[in-house]
């Protein structure tokens, strides 16, 4: 079976779901102050990576980038409760792009998995 | 087998294999993280022969033009030299002409050395003879006049600056390196609308920009605006009206925080003025330079205004007070 990644078309797409997810984050006022001052195009090229990683494509995850690359924000109070808001962005991004309902439920418990190591329990 | 060259060392590439993969088994760790050409963390540059196209994958045209790839997806087919950064040779320039543009900022046009070639809207690293003191400016000139054309603010207490205003003259000999940036024009996509904003002396690489657009025959609508505190620090205010006036596609808008408004000019903050004016920035390519902070707020207010981020190129400037 082919992935959601092959299905959305590959790194092309991916680069598509970046700027709607990155808009929807940036927007997003109970999130964005985690995003202050960051440079916006490495942010997007992270985000990328995690798109191109929740939707199978080609990666090279590990937990121990995800604990260390948000360990600064968990200090700033990172919680459940703003994983949940970028889930639901991911979510409707997804949605967006015309992804099927049960794809998008296998992306989300992708990122779902990550939820440990990004709050660094 | 292609071979890498690599600080002066070759490495011999296996079929097959990535420049980063070559590279680590020959024990040089290159930055990397996601290994699958999406986080950009091992982007490199080709300083002597082509990247395969699908390792620029993702990339900003710009830095694709100078020949940057990504060395974790990047299987070469034939012998490169690769790099962060090239060495530039040093140039040595006359200075033809000084004159002040505003009470705060100078004009320098310097000899165009023959072998130097750049893209307009790139800098070059000023060298002060006496004691090598150094310092980025951007060109305002185009890559086929006979002069290189810098606009230099006076910083306060400003080393570099206050020497130019102060010390060099016309028929001086003044050295540089370079030429550095991304933030320049490809030609194409002409029906693409294009927005330009600069700060003070952001208007440098923008004068490059914007004429190398119009020469380009670029044909949709292009914005420059031009940004300062107050109308004393504007400049080539007539200039600029005058290529408004002469292509209809071209629009000129000065913008102050306070004070007078200049003709055919706006009142407010610089971060929120185009997007009042032009609405939604979808499908816009967008040009910024000058403050950082304001380049940096510039960033975010046109992505979030419907800009893509691949179409969005800045060139934040750092001014370096004397330390003491």
């Amino acid at each position: 079976m082919s992935t959601v990644y092959e299905q959305l078309g590959g790194e092309a797409a991916i680069d598509a779901a970046v700027d709607i997810f990155y808009r929807k984050v940036l927007g997003d006022h109970y999130v964005n102050r985690f995003f202050e001052g960051v440079d916006m195009e490495k942010q997007a090229a992270k985000q990328k990576a995690f798109l191109t990683m929740v939707t199978g494509g080609p990666n090279n995850y590990t937990g121990k980038d995800m604990r260390e690359g948000h360990r600064h924000l968990v200090k700033m109070g990172l919680n459940d409760a703003h994983f949940d808001h970028i889930l639901c962005h991911l979510r409707s991004t997804l949605a967006e792009l015309g992804v099927a309902q049960e794809l998008i439920d296998t992306v989300i418990s992708v990122a779902e998995s990550t939820r440990d190591d990004v709050l660094d329990r | 087998m292609p071979t890498i060259t690599f600080e002066g060392k070759d490495f011999s590439c296996t079929e097959g294999e990535t420049i980063l993969d070559c590279m680590t088994r020959q024990g040089v760790m290159l930055p990397s993280s996601c290994q699958s050409g999406a986080c950009q963390t091992c982007m490199i540059r080709a300083l002597k022969g082509n990247p395969p196209e699908e390792s620029q994958q993702g990339l900003k045209d710009t830095l694709k033009a100078q020949g940057y790839f990504l060395a974790c997806i990047c299987r070469p087919t034939e012998d490169m030299t690769i790099g962060l950064s090239s060495v530039s040779p040093r140039f040595s320039a006359r200075v033809l002409e000084k004159r002040l543009l505003n009470e705060t900022v100078v004009r320098i046009r310097l000899q165009r050395p023959q072998d130097f070639s750049y893209r307009a809207g790139q800098f070059i690293n000023l060298v002060r003879p006496e004691d090598e003191l150094t310092r980025s400016y951007s060109l305002a000139s185009l890559p086929d006049e006979d002069f290189l054309e810098l606009h230099i603010k006076r910083v306060p207490d400003g080393q570099m600056s206050g020497w130019v205003f102060d010390r060099l003259a016309e028929g001086d000999d003044i050295s540089f390196f370079g030429p550095a940036g991304d933030c320049f024009y490809i030609p194409g996509k002409a029906d693409q609308p294009l927005l330009l904003v600069g700060t003070g002396t952001g208007l440098a690489p923008l004068y490059g920009i914007f004429r190398d657009v119009l020469k380009h025959e670029h044909r949709a609508e292009v914005h420059l605006f031009h940004a300062s505190l107050a109308e004393a620090g504007l400049y080539l205010q007539d200039e600029l009206r005058a290529f408004a006036a002469q292509h209809k596609h071209f629009h000129y808008v000065p913008c102050v925080l306070h004070g007078e408004v200049p003709e055919g000019g706006l009142q407010g903050n610089i971060t929120e003025l185009p997007l009042k004016v032009l609405g939604s920035l979808s499908g816009y390519r967008v040009f910024l330079c000058g403050d950082p902070p304001i380049v940096n707020a510039l960033r975010q207010k046109c992505f979030l205004g419907g800009a893509s981020m691949q179409d969005i190129h800045s060139d934040p400037f750092v001014f370096t007070p004397q330390s003491s």
